[in-house]
């Protein structure tokens, strides 16, 4: 269980719904008793670039945004943007990838190319790296788009937080025509990590 | 019970609370999302304004007839708007008026790093700056009692970093307020030299006032912890500072003016003060001027948004400590699938026009592979450079075009239009007409004809507007048909005169519901690599294959255009 701070960074491509995905924490965390802040990313940026929504819990919460080297949890929608934002992560943290690979405008123009081995790259930094297909899982709750359900579900089973507080947070931030398939997106990301053992 | 609210939706609280009547601004990132939050109270009258300077007078106008009123805008959008801003300081309010400027250090979604606490200098025009959504609510109220005592219009400023983030605000008791009434009065209210000479003494005194009176406003605070070091900033930079460092901290609210008493005090406190503040080195100047010894800037530079680290940093004086970058492909933002200006900007490209672009999405065209776009600078200003263009370079300036959106044109663009006209230009004019204000997050504006609330306004009709203008050609095409568009710049950009090309196609963020995506029928594909000059997302280059994205793919249908071998089909058929 959450007991003191807790910062968190969640990275993608524009559209992956990092937004959503804050917002669920924030809801989270209030319900957690805790104080919290979350820095999101509008404007140009959410136009395809590479986003960042940073997400703080704890009992006293000063600045909305997290630092190099200060991030407790990197969740992370894409597998080139968890290697650029791999150094926000503290040696205690976890990042958590989901191992799609969403194509920059660099490398569709043929300029540059997109790393093959990116999750060697990742481990090779000593990093807690956890992979998951979470597209895979996302589909089989019902929706693509559900990835950053899949992630968080996997964040709460690692902190410990009660599923049916999670569902709650759910129930607070998503329409009502998508919310089934995102709970069960949260309990497929929940028990990915409960089967895993870590 | 309160919840988690961004300093944009706090302020359109604050003003629900404090009984603002009317509310009227232009969208621009950070600010956009407190008219949108403000016109969900059915108490508050909102509007989108067509541009900054609009809003503010229609602002003025309902603060004059006796409501509280406010207008929100980016930082650049109170350039737009300074024009009735310093005469509004003369003037001063009836019912309170408060202006809120959200800046963008670091330029998340911006063309420059103004610093908008210069306007409260020069216009004399009191600014407050919260530090977080709750005191953001918080400050709207504080900041009509000081515009209604003192006469004044009150700025509210706001960072990214406090518009943006989120924290928790509980909501507070509404008060309602009575209508002021109006009380014809040429000597406040009607600027002309022999009033305005009057009103200009009410202005240096209403500001000596309030610089005595604002420790009654409780908006500095002071947190006493090492006597060593004390610093002064405000904003989001207070809680970067607060992380940063233990040393004493005097929060300034009210950031102009300053309440120097308060400062001294405290700078007799600690041993030495410095002075922490993104952009420019404003507080330190003004500290400075009135012989309150800091420093601040040969420490901490002018550019870009600061953080906890980066402030630690430099109070400590070690190397900057950034890790090594991994050398990884950029992802710099791009048009999305089946935005309907990619393919005006191939046609640009092939057609190697001179391009003067505009503000909003289409900025884009200016990156690669499109890179057509050769100017921009800022809100509605691709006329009348592209005028300039061609009348500074004749001969060689016939091939300059202007590309504009919709929500820009009818922003500040229809003065250049008519300008180019009357000064018998000869430039061409593609209005992107995406039927909505994309980039700051789809708002509707005149020619979509929809209100902020949802009612049915007038709807410009662009051809006609532009015809009215005495544009000697104005013509519509389909943005999406890349022949259509190149005919249409061909012909226009020999005719002799100002001619208008409206390449129209609705937003592909509005419609949901796209037609099927296409696939590449890898038989027929010879990867020539035609389908990715477009510089579409969905369309993926495997290195000997071409793939295209069918979670990206909306079936626009472009890429088609390009491709010779029919390899590019739809899945629907």
């Amino acid at each position: 269980m959450v007991q003191n701070n807790l910062n968190i960074l969640i990275v993608g491509v524009g559209g992956q719904g990092t937004l959503l995905a804050s917002r669920i924490l924030g809801t989270i965390a209030l319900r957690l008793g805790l104080e919290c802040k979350l820095s999101e990313v509008h404007g140009m940026s959410q136009r395809g670039g590479s986003v960042v929504t940073h997400v703080k819990w704890g009992k006293e919460v000063f600045s909305p945004i997290v630092c190099q080297g200060d991030a407790d949890y990197i969740l992370s929608f894409e597998t080139l943007e968890a290697i650029r934002w791999s150094d926000f992560l503290k040696e205690s943290g976890y990042i958590i990838v989901s191992n799609q690979e969403i194509l920059p405008m660099p490398v569709i123009t043929g300029k540059e190319v997109y790393p093959k081995d990116a999750f060697k790259k990742l481990r090779d930094k000593n990093l807690n790296v956890i992979e998951i297909d979470g597209l895979k899982l996302a589909e089989l709750a019902g929706s693509s788009k559900a990835v950053n359900v899949v992630l968080i579900g996997m964040l709460c089973a690692k902190e410990k937080i009660e599923l049916d507080l999670a569902k709650e947070a759910i129930k607070h931030c998503v329409k009502e025509k998508n919310l089934e398939l995102n709970l069960i997106a949260l309990e497929l990301g929940y028990e990915a990590i409960e089967k895993r053992g870590i | 019970m309160g919840s988690l609210l961004l300093a944009n939706e706090a302020i359109a609280l604050g003003a629900y609370e404090a009984d603002v009547k009317v509310v009227s601004s232009y969208p621009g990132t950070p600010s956009t999302e407190i008219t949108e939050s403000a016109s969900k109270y059915d108490s508050i009258y909102t509007e989108w304004a067509p541009n900054e300077k609009v809003a503010l007078e229609v602002a003025i106008g309902a603060c004059f007839s006796g409501v509280r009123s406010m207008c929100c805008m980016k930082h650049v959008g109170l350039n737009v708007a300074a024009d009735p801003l310093f005469t509004l300081s003369y003037t001063g309010v009836n019912a309170g008026l408060v202006i809120v400027v959200a800046d963008d250090p670091g330029m998340h979604s911006s063309q420059n790093e103004q610093d908008s606490r210069y306007y409260a200098l020069s216009a004399h025009i009191p600014m407050l700056e919260p530090a977080d959504s709750s005191e953001a609510r918080d400050f709207v109220k504080i900041a009509y009692i000081i515009s209604e005592k003192y006469d004044t219009p009150v700025i509210i400023r706001l960072t990214t970093r406090i518009a943006h983030s989120r924290s928790f605000v509980e909501p507070q008791e509404r008060i309602e307020i009575q209508n002021k009434p109006y009380l014809k009065d040429v000597s406040k209210y009607v600027m002309m030299p022999s009033m305005a000479r009057f009103r200009h003494l009410h202005v240096e005194k209403r500001e000596n006032d309030l610089s005595r009176d604002i420790s009654l406003y409780n908006t500095n605070s002071i947190v006493l912890r090492s006597q060593k070091l004390g610093i002064v900033c405000s904003g989001a930079v207070y809680q970067y500072v607060m992380e940063a460092s233990d040393a004493s901290v005097f929060k300034l609210g009210m950031i102009y003016p300053i309440d120097f008493d308060a400062v001294r005090t405290f700078a007799s406190q600690v041993q030495e003060l410095i002075v922490v503040e993104e952009l420019e080195p404003f507080f330190e100047k003004e500290l400075l001027s009135q012989g309150i010894q800091c420093h601040g800037k040969e420490i901490f530079g002018r550019q870009g948004e600061f953080c906890v680290s980066y402030i630690k940093q430099k109070l400590e004086g070690g190397l900057t400590t950034e890790k090594i970058k991994d050398k990884i492909p950029q992802r710099p933002p791009v048009m999305c699938a089946g935005c309907p200006h990619r393919s005006v900007f191939y046609a640009l490209k092939k057609l190697k026009i001179k391009v003067c672009g505009d503000i909003g999405c289409y900025a884009l065209g200016a990156l690669e592979p499109l890179s057509s776009v050769d100017l921009c600078v800022c809100m509605g200003a691709s006329i009348g450079m592209a005028h300039g263009f061609d009348k500074g370079n004749t001969g060689e300036g016939e091939n300059t075009v202007a590309v504009i959106g919709d929500s820009t044109f009818l922003h500040s663009g229809i003065n250049s239009l008519i300008n180019s006209t009357y000064n018998n230009g000869t430039s061409t004019i593609v209005i992107l007409d995406n039927s909505i204000t994309a980039m700051t997050g789809h708002q509707d504006n005149p020619s979509t004809g929809i209100t902020i609330k949802g009612q049915q306004g007038h709807k410009i009709d662009l051809y006609r507007l532009c015809l009215a203008c005495g544009a000697g050609s104005v013509r519509v095409v389909d943005a999406y048909n890349i022949q259509e568009v190149t005919n249409a710049l061909k012909e226009e950009i020999s005719n002799k005169c100002v001619s208008v090309i409206i390449a129209r196609r609705p937003c592909a963020l509005l419609n949901k519901k796209y037609p099927p995506a296409y696939f590449i029928e890898t038989k027929k594909c010879i990867y020539c690599k035609q389908c990715l000059a477009i510089g579409c997302p969905a369309i993926e280059n495997l290195g000997n294959s071409v793939r295209i994205n069918k979670e990206l793919c909306v079936g626009c249908g472009v890429c088609t255009q390009m491709c010779k071998f029919e390899a590019i089909i739809s899945e629907g058929k």
